[in-house]
């Protein structure tokens, strides 16, 4: 039997699609408010911590949606690499699952009494669990690229600690470091005076922190993690890739020392596109490569759902995702330009 | 079924990873369903609040509405972060029962997060941050679609775990260890057996945790003295709501009831303490099941479950020894206790709805004290009704986690040892009761604070102004 296409792809391959479309949107979008948070501490004044945080008050919840829905498409399209890699990384997500709630309360409770400890602690919280959200979806990412020991069964077969090795770490510092670029040039977009003095001299420190961190990433994953670039070498033309994410990095600096920050957000949400889709374009078919052998890794065909069901779930995302992109774009054009603090702030 | 928490493995105790991730789930979603129906209670009030505000033009409709919003926040917030926990605690301690259900599983929460999730938290930006910044039908427009995007939230979920309760729409592929549910037909899937009944009995439990937290608020004001005219229309509005919800609640109960005695007779077996494999069921107002004697002790209307399936008193209905031991829920008492006080608490709610109508209707609904103070603590009522409800739901489909097809104990995440869920257990139930305690807090500041406060109206430009110059 044919397996049924559209627009001369498959149904697997369209759903690997929507999963690296909406995990880019989430990168992108939780990115500049966990990137945000990062640099929380860093703000000194009651009055400049509050305009931060106000600054993502309306659009943090919205950008959490992504993840569920990128968890909600990861589970209905691929159950099986779900429950693999979910049950495989347990540790990871319940640390996970925590910082969420905590970064969530903080931002709702922070800003309710008046006491400077209490704003103190709920600013710790917010911040440190802002860093480590941020760390721990690298390490997820760098436990995927790596793969995962797992057996014919899919069940994995590491121990409770093998998630935090020295590569995953390393990913997860660098993906901090591109979400404080990231929520950096977020921040100065929406705030003025002495805040957005210091936001532009953070962000040249950011800049360079991110540009140590992606170079050093890219000379291990070269020599450590080959199958994180062959795909690059054996067909040239996808060279394109890396180029256009060393011109963005490159061309970050330049906007910002211009005072043109949208420009170099847009930039920066390039490069954590381009990075998830190199990551994309060496792993496919494969969505979670065993380390113990590659007979076992879970791809696209071997992990998808039925095809009938991936096809009600194309359905319901056509029928959906105008709507949600529609009312998103409304949604921030209403809170667009800078903060002003009002009776209905955080 | 194992229920020892405690096993001897190489000369120590250690715990059972089954028990301990049902313990986990259980505590998880318990905690978090004690925000997603007041969400969707408190939206539709606002809907109403907003709605006259809009009509009327008296302020202090604007003043209730934007009251509950804060309120709202408060509820939503925790509810959102709680929910997310629950999206992934399938993968991460339910590996197994994950790889079965995900294909029929899947595509009801893809469409929740998309037609639900997103709609609602989108929208609460504009609903919560938006008063000064949109008009106000603009902002009414953001309200409704909050209470929609949260009623469509309770579709998907409800339709999923009405799916593990009467499985329809699906064939199953795959042998032993292997098999896993695939989805052929998505309505059917949708609207199996339980769905509709069971949906709409979320829903109006639902408007009723909304409903008597807002009876509950303003009757407290009204005995202290306060707020009283903006109190007393708050009343009538959820009055309303919980009288009309009350009475429907029995309806939708009813039918449900009967949906189980048709699709898992076991369970309404359970619920009702019925053990004569075929004999007329009883239906009892209270009493204690003693699973050792199979015996049932209490206050007893004979024939009377009978009567309620089958609607005469002497037709047989299978008894729990129509079913093989371990195809029988196992807690039967537990489960007898709650469906019952389901049910005594939803008769008290209608008791309560329709003693204040009878007295708003003769215009001396704000004189009776003691029915001002006895609105006061009915605000736990629909709580502890939802959380008993479904307490007796899911413990009365167990051993099974898919009715008949796919039991708890084969679910599990195979990869996760006890002493992994064993963390995640004392960190939720660290980080739980701090949430909970930060809920309480805050939300009775929020009520002591009242809906009368610098935030008003008329003082809007001028509180604008003052906030520009807080001077760091």
């Amino acid at each position: 039997m044919m397996n049924p296409t559209f627009l001369g792809l498959d149904y697997p391959t369209l759903w690997f699609l929507v999963l690296g479309g909406l995990f880019s949107g989430y990168a992108i979008l939780d990115g500049f408010d966990l990137g945000a948070g990062a640099w929380h501490l860093f703000f000194r004044k009651e009055q400049s911590r509050r305009v931060a945080l106000n600054a993502i008050g309306p659009v943090w919840d919205g950008n959490e949606v992504w993840l569920v829905i990128g968890g909600g498409a990861l589970f209905a399209g691929f159950p099986e690499v779900y429950a693999t890699l979910l049950s495989a990384m347990y540790i990871p997500f319940m640390l996970f699952l925590m910082m969420l709630i905590m970064r969530a309360v903080s931002i709702e409770f922070r800003s309710k009494e008046p006491m400077l400890w209490w704003r103190k602690m709920w600013d710790i919280s917010y911040s440190v669990s802002s860093i480590m959200l941020s760390v721990l979806l690298g390490i997820v990412l760098g436990n995927v690229i790596q793969g995962i020991p797992m057996g014919a069964d899919h069940e994995f077969t590491g121990n409770w600690i093998s998630f935090l090795n020295p590569y995953a770490i390393l990913v997860g510092i660098t993906t901090l470091s591109i979400f404080m670029v990231h929520g950096a040039l977020y921040l100065t977009m929406k705030t003025e005076g002495r805040l957005f003095a210091k936001l532009t001299i953070l962000l040249k420190r950011a800049i360079i922190f991110f540009v140590v961190m992606i170079v050093s990433l890219t000379m291990v994953s070269l020599v450590f993690v080959p199958q994180m670039s062959d795909r690059i070498f054996s067909q040239p033309w996808l060279g394109i890739l890396p180029l256009l994410m060393g011109a963005a990095i490159f061309f970050i600096p330049r906007f910002v020392r211009v005072r043109r920050y949208r420009p170099a957000f847009l930039l920066s949400s390039g490069v954590i596109m381009l990075l998830l889709i190199v990551v994309a374009v060496e792993l496919y078919p494969v969505l979670l490569p065993s380390s113990s052998s590659a007979a076992h890794s879970l791809d696209i065909y071997s992990a998808s759902s039925s095809t009938k069901s991936l096809e009600i779930m194309l359905i319901i995302a056509a029928i959906g995702a105008p709507l949600v992109l529609s009312y998103t774009i409304f949604i921030y054009k209403t809170f667009w330009g800078k903060v002003k603090l009002d009776d209905s702030s955080y | 079924m194992n229920l020892a928490i405690l096993r001897v493995h190489n000369g120590f105790f250690v715990m059972d990873v089954e028990i301990l991730s049902r313990i986990q789930f259980a505590f998880t979603i318990s905690f978090h369903y004690i925000y997603p129906p007041l969400s969707i209670g408190l939206g539709l009030v606002m809907v109403f609040m907003e709605g006259l505000y809009l009509k009327t033009r008296n302020p202090q409709y604007e003043q209730l509405a934007r009251f509950w919003t804060r309120i709202f926040a408060l509820t939503f917030g925790i509810g959102v972060a709680t929910g997310i926990v629950m999206e992934f605690e399938f993968g991460t301690n339910w590996a197994t029962y994950s790889r079965y259900v995900g294909d029929v599983f899947g595509s009801a929460l893809a469409a929740e997060g998309v037609f639900a999730f997103a709609l609602e938290s989108g929208f609460l930006g504009i609903l919560l941050f938006g008063w000064n910044r949109v008009k106000p039908p603009v902002h009414f427009f953001a309200t409704v679609m909050v209470l929609l995007g949260s009623m469509f939230s309770a579709v998907w979920i409800v339709v999923a775990n009405s799916w593990q309760q009467t499985p329809a729409g699906f064939h199953i592929v795959g042998e032993g260890m292997q098999a896993r549910a695939e989805i052929i037909d998505f309505w059917a899937m949708v609207f199996n057996p339980s769905s509709v009944d069971r949906l709409t009995h979320v829903w109006i439990a639902a408007f009723l945790a909304g409903a008597f937290m807002v009876l509950s608020v303003h009757a407290w004001y009204l005995l202290k003295g306060r707020f009283v005219e903006v109190s007393k229309k708050a009343i009538k509005i959820a009055l309303s709501i919980a009288l009309v919800a009350s009475l429907s609640q029995l309806l939708t109960g009813h039918h449900s009831a009967a949906g189980v005695a048709e699709n898992q007779p076991a369970k309404l077996a359970a619920f009702e303490g019925h053990f004569e494999a075929s004999a007329p069921a009883d239906l009892y107002l209270f009493g204690w099941v003693n699973k050792e004697t199979e015996e049932v002790t209490g206050l007893k209307i004979p024939g009377g479950t009978s009567m309620l399936v089958h609607g005469d008193f002497e037709e047989p209905v299978a008894g729990l020894r129509s079913f093989a031991e371990e195809d029988r829920p196992s807690a039967l008492n537990a489960i007898f206790q709650f469906y019952h006080l389901m049910i005594a608490i939803g008769m008290a709610l209608i008791g309560i709805s329709v003693l204040a109508c009878f007295f708003w209707w003769r215009g001396t609904l704000f004189e009776q004290r003691w029915l001002l103070m006895l609105l006061v603590p009915s605000v736990l009522l629909p709580q502890i009704g939802n959380q008993v409800g479904w307490f007796a739901a899911e413990m009365g489909r167990q051993p099974w986690v898919v009715y008949g097809l796919l039991r708890t104990s084969d679910a599990l995440s195979k990869a996760v040892t006890a002493n992994q869920v064993l963390f995640s257990l004392i960190m939720f139930t660290f980080v739980y009761v701090i949430l909970l305690g930060l809920f309480l807090y805050l939300l009775n500041k929020k009520i002591q604070h009242g809906p009368e406060d610098d935030e008003s109206i008329a003082h809007r430009p001028q509180q604008e102004a003052m906030m520009d110059n807080v001077q760091p």
